[in-house]
């Protein structure tokens, strides 16, 4: 196991060291101290390890993440997890805006809330939200999952392609094209599985949760939709 | 960009690291801000009313103070920090110490007015400014203070915040107004005024106006969630109160931490992890068109 202190040694030569990193190291374990709210830790990991982090991360933790897991004891900042690639990031705390943002794949599991924008433009992640989540979410989302056990803020999924949401709690208002979609079975497999895969299985029933989805009546302007903008 | 920090003390025994705890904040926030700094700072209460005065360099501002004491006719408290000078004189006399000021020492303007508050800005590193003006050796109850990355304006002190508009009152933000120059002309035509064109200021302003109209402090911020225009996060310093406020969209960031001991306000949370205690903090992001405020009893 490798252990780095962020107070004894600068970042740069950590996210070096963990870029330098071959498919097959042995050194799979990376425990970090000493985030302080730093940013850009632990980001563009390209290698099947762990990483855990002890503390409060700054901007775009575990960024353009492929194939690592990332597991953070504590709050992250703007943009944890962004353009996530593959892999798994575990924020135990909460998160501020941005979450998940533009990312094509890989898990994002949130314990506490998140702030705005969670999954904003979000094109194949899947994110679970065991807390609430704020505004405009999932704006523009294109494909993957953002599940929320708690609530969602005002205009979720604005002007969202196919990404499917569900939400447990209440919903303050749904963005433009935006609509309530029936839950099939389809779908409470889909959310099953993404519950479980977030380790909530038996824990969360998916007959709890109401799914949003896109209207599609905004994917080519028409005059006739200015209205809606 | 610009940088923001706020630390509201529940605690009097951290009172008198009130000065090193903010300058350690508003240095972590250099990234954020380079361009210039300041800080207002509650501590003790003078006699009277404190003044802040501003001028070139010590010198101009001694001789200030001496054609003040010659045209009082009487001596004048002052203390002297760099291009900083804090005058302690009688609330009586505020208005007489103005005009000579106004109309007999060119280049010494009044930063603020306060029974407590002192108000310390200059361009320049945070780091530098901090310490030209000794920050980390201030006492006091609570402070706020702004790194500034000039994007609209000039790079000049006058630009810097906070900006303070009313006795003890002062604000610094982070964003943008978009309605600045309408809400100036209506608050001039409420009688108040203003030094610079500066968009800050106005809402420094409108806030002293809402608070003279008998709102409290959050009150105040709430009117300004529907009359204000644009991007902001406020953090705002009373006598005895400290508040937040970030916009309905909530552009700009905003970390907090609150513990039995002080209520902290941060930009990021880098600006917060000097703080005692902030490992067990209950720190959160404060959520959009809410305000916060605190009061001291």
């Amino acid at each position: 196991m490798s252990s780095y202190d962020l107070n004894q040694a600068p970042l740069r030569d950590l996210n070096r060291a963990l870029h330098a990193l071959r498919p097959d190291t042995n050194e799979t374990h990376w425990t970090i101290t000493g985030p302080d709210g730093r940013h850009a830790i632990a980001v563009g990991l390209d290698a099947p390890i762990s990483v855990e982090i002890e503390g409060n991360v700054g901007y775009y933790c575990a960024g353009m993440n492929k194939l690592a897991s990332v597991v953070i004891n504590g709050n992250a900042g703007v943009g944890v997890a962004e353009n996530m690639m593959s892999g798994f990031v575990h924020v135990r705390g909460d998160v501020s805006q941005s979450a998940g943002a533009t990312a094509h794949g890989g898990l994002l599991v949130v314990d506490g809330n998140a702030g705005a924008r969670c999954g904003i433009s979000m094109k194949g992640i899947d994110i679970v939200v065991k807390g609430s989540i704020g505004h405009m979410s999932a704006f523009m989302a294109q494909a993957g999952t953002l599940t929320v056990l708690g609530d969602a803020g005002e205009a979720l999924g604005d002007s969202l392609y196919e990404a499917r949401l569900y939400v447990r709690g209440s919903v303050k208002s749904l963005g433009a094209d935006c609509i309530e979609k029936e839950m099939r079975d389809e779908h409470r497999e889909q959310l099953y599985a993404k519950l479980q895969a977030a380790g909530l299985a038996g824990e969360v029933s998916p007959s709890e949760f109401r799914r949003y989805g896109s209207a599609r009546r905004l994917y080519h302007f028409n005059v006739d939709n200015a209205g809606a903008y | 960009m610009c940088g923001i920090v706020g630390l509201f003390l529940k605690n009097p025994d951290l009172e008198p690291r009130l000065g090193s705890l903010l300058s350690t904040m508003l240095e972590t926030m250099t990234g954020r801000g380079p361009d210039s700094a300041g800080f207002a700072v509650y501590g003790a209460g003078g006699a009277g009313v404190k003044l802040t005065l501003r001028g070139a360099d010590r010198a101009s501002l001694a001789d200030a103070v001496a054609h003040l004491e010659s045209r009082l006719g009487r001596g004048v408290e002052a203390v002297a920090r760099d291009t900083h000078t804090v005058i302690d004189v009688p609330a009586a006399l505020e208005g007489d110490v103005r005009g000579f000021l106004g109309a007999e020492a060119p280049g010494i303007d009044v930063v603020s007015a306060g029974r407590r508050m002192e108000i310390y800005k200059e361009v320049g590193l945070p780091a530098a400014v901090a310490a030209r003006f000794d920050l980390a050796g201030m006492t006091g109850t609570h402070g706020i203070g702004h790194t500034r990355m000039a994007t609209e304006s000039a790079v000049t002190t006058n630009g810097a915040h906070p900006f303070s508009t009313g006795i003890d009152e002062c604000l610094v933000h982070n964003g943008s107004l978009s309605n600045h120059n309408d809400m100036r002309r209506r608050l001039e035509r409420e009688g108040l005024t203003f030094a610079t064109k500066n968009d800050t200021e106005v809402a420094a302003g409108y806030l002293s106006w809402r608070m003279r109209e008998g709102a409290s402090l959050k009150q105040a911020l709430e009117s300004s969630l529907s009359d204000l225009d644009g991007f902001f996060t406020f953090v705002v310093g009373t006598e005895t109160g400290f508040a937040v406020v970030r916009d309905p969209i909530a552009c700009k960031p905003a970390v907090m931490a609150e513990t039995d001991d002080y209520v902290a306000f941060g930009s990021e949370y880098r600006a917060l992890v000097g703080l005692p205690g902030i490992a067990s903090a209950r720190v959160f992001e404060p959520e959009p068109a809410k305000v916060y405020a605190w009061e001291r009893h």
